[in-house]
């Protein structure tokens, strides 16, 4: 087993859900509509989730620290998770568009991971595919329905389509131990993830009246996977770590 | 005394979702199995439904509280994704109880999820099938928010996942 392979795989998986999570928890109370407000607040209670059952493999199965421990006290040098995520919600459009790029990524990481040799992260990629599937459907249909739909509309989107694109295309930023995860049937590797994102976002768009850039000539936001971030990610971990550092060893 | 695993099943029925107070953790399937050894001690396997359902923890003291009701002292409760939870594993007399408690069971498929079926729901109140799904997310992460074109009532279903 690799263990320093596995722990940057995991630590990516687990640090863009929380850090994703936190930020649709944001949107709880604010929401354009109630069934936004309602759906946002479940996808981010669905995002931390998933985080906890990954930061849970990194201590129990690779002995890292508790999941707490590993959510909270880090600085954001130490976090794996992509730009993307950690960028302020912004207005709706640029949320929604954020939330259909990421997570049309995240179920095929699943979707692959879900046949990975190492059995613990299998299992609960398993899980987690047929819970993300509902994030994928909220995110499809909003954006099928919006992004046809007034002309304010469609530019906004496309506007923030435009935006976050080249953040988007960081989140396939290579590890360093992307051969050896390959080569030991661990993870299918980003460009395999990459080309399958691709061709499915296009057939969503499709649909719409938004034009996706050429990603061939969009340069990608890297970074972030080996811990280089906007000033957004601090601010946002001292927010959420706030209450916890209080009082670390406290009983909840 | 000592129980079997038929037994402590049925005694575990009185254990209820907290969140659905009609459904018990049997009849939903979250209970997974029941080992016991010759010594006597008793493991319970559980599976959550959703990962990040928030009762989870709570679900787990019940079951160890049950199990100490009934005299059992020597047991221990498992979480573990080992055997996953899927929405075709609420019993027939689960998905009965959720239809008498006003919430529509989520419909049986073959674990492929085509979305679509999402769209189908059975109003609960009326039995239509003129219903329309308004968000695939509702008050808790395990339920969806429709609206029923017959009755014109909104009701939610139990997922199917």
């Amino acid at each position: 087993m690799n263990a320093p392979a596995l722990k940057d795989l995991l630590f990516k998986l687990a640090d863009d859900q929380l850090v994703l999570g936190h930020r649709n928890s944001e949107w709880t109370g604010l929401g354009p509509i109630l069934e936004e407000d309602i759906a946002f607040s479940s996808m981010a209670q669905d995002k931390i989730g998933h985080s906890l059952a990954f930061y849970t493999l990194l201590h129990e199965e690779l002995g890292e620290q508790d999941p707490d421990t590993l959510a909270f006290t880090r600085p954001a040098t130490e976090f794996h998770n992509s730009q993307l995520v950690e960028l302020p919600n912004g207005e709706y459009d640029f949320s929604l568009i954020r939330h259909f790029l990421y997570d049309n990524a995240e179920i095929i990481r699943f979707e692959s991971l879900s046949q990975s040799s190492y059995t613990p992260v299998a299992k609960v990629a398993t899980k987690l595919k047929g819970e993300i599937k509902y994030h994928v459907l909220h995110a499809n249909t909003w954006l099928t329905n919006l992004g046809s739909s007034t002309e304010e509309a469609i530019l906004r989107l496309q506007s923030s389509l435009n935006e976050l694109l080249p953040y988007a295309l960081g989140m396939f930023e290579q590890s360093k131990y992307e051969a050896e995860l390959i080569a030991d049937g661990i993870y299918s590797g980003e460009e395999a993830i990459k080309t399958e994102w691709l061709k499915r976002i296009k057939n969503v768009l499709a649909k719409t009246d938004l034009q996706l850039p050429d990603p061939d000539t969009t340069a990608p936001v890297l970074g972030g996977r080996y811990g280089t971030h906007t000033p957004h990610l601090q601010a946002l971990i001292d927010e959420m770590s706030e209450v916890f550092k209080c009082d670390p060893g406290a009983e909840w | 005394m000592a129980y079997t695993k038929d037994e402590i099943l049925e005694l575990l029925q009185e254990v209820k979702d907290p969140e659905i107070p009609v459904l018990s953790l049997v009849d939903l399937g979250v209970i997974t199995d029941v080992d016991i050894t010759e010594a006597g001690h008793v493991t319970v396997q559980m599976t959550p439904t959703f990962s990040g359902c928030p009762a989870m923890e709570y679900m787990k003291q019940e079951v160890e509280q049950s199990l100490e009701r009934h005299g059992i002292r020597s047991h221990t409760v498992k979480m573990s994704f080992d055997k996953p939870w899927d929405s075709n594993k609420i019993s027939e007399r689960g998905r009965k109880a959720l239809q008498e408690y006003g919430l529509a069971p989520p419909p049986k498929y073959d674990l492929i999820l085509d979305l679509d079926i999402l769209d189908y729901a059975t109003c609960p109140n009326c039995h239509s099938t003129n219903t329309t799904m308004r968000s695939p997310f509702g008050p808790t992460l395990c339920r969806s928010l429709h609206y029923c074109n017959d009755c014109r009532q909104m009701f939610e279903q139990f997922k199917p996942l």
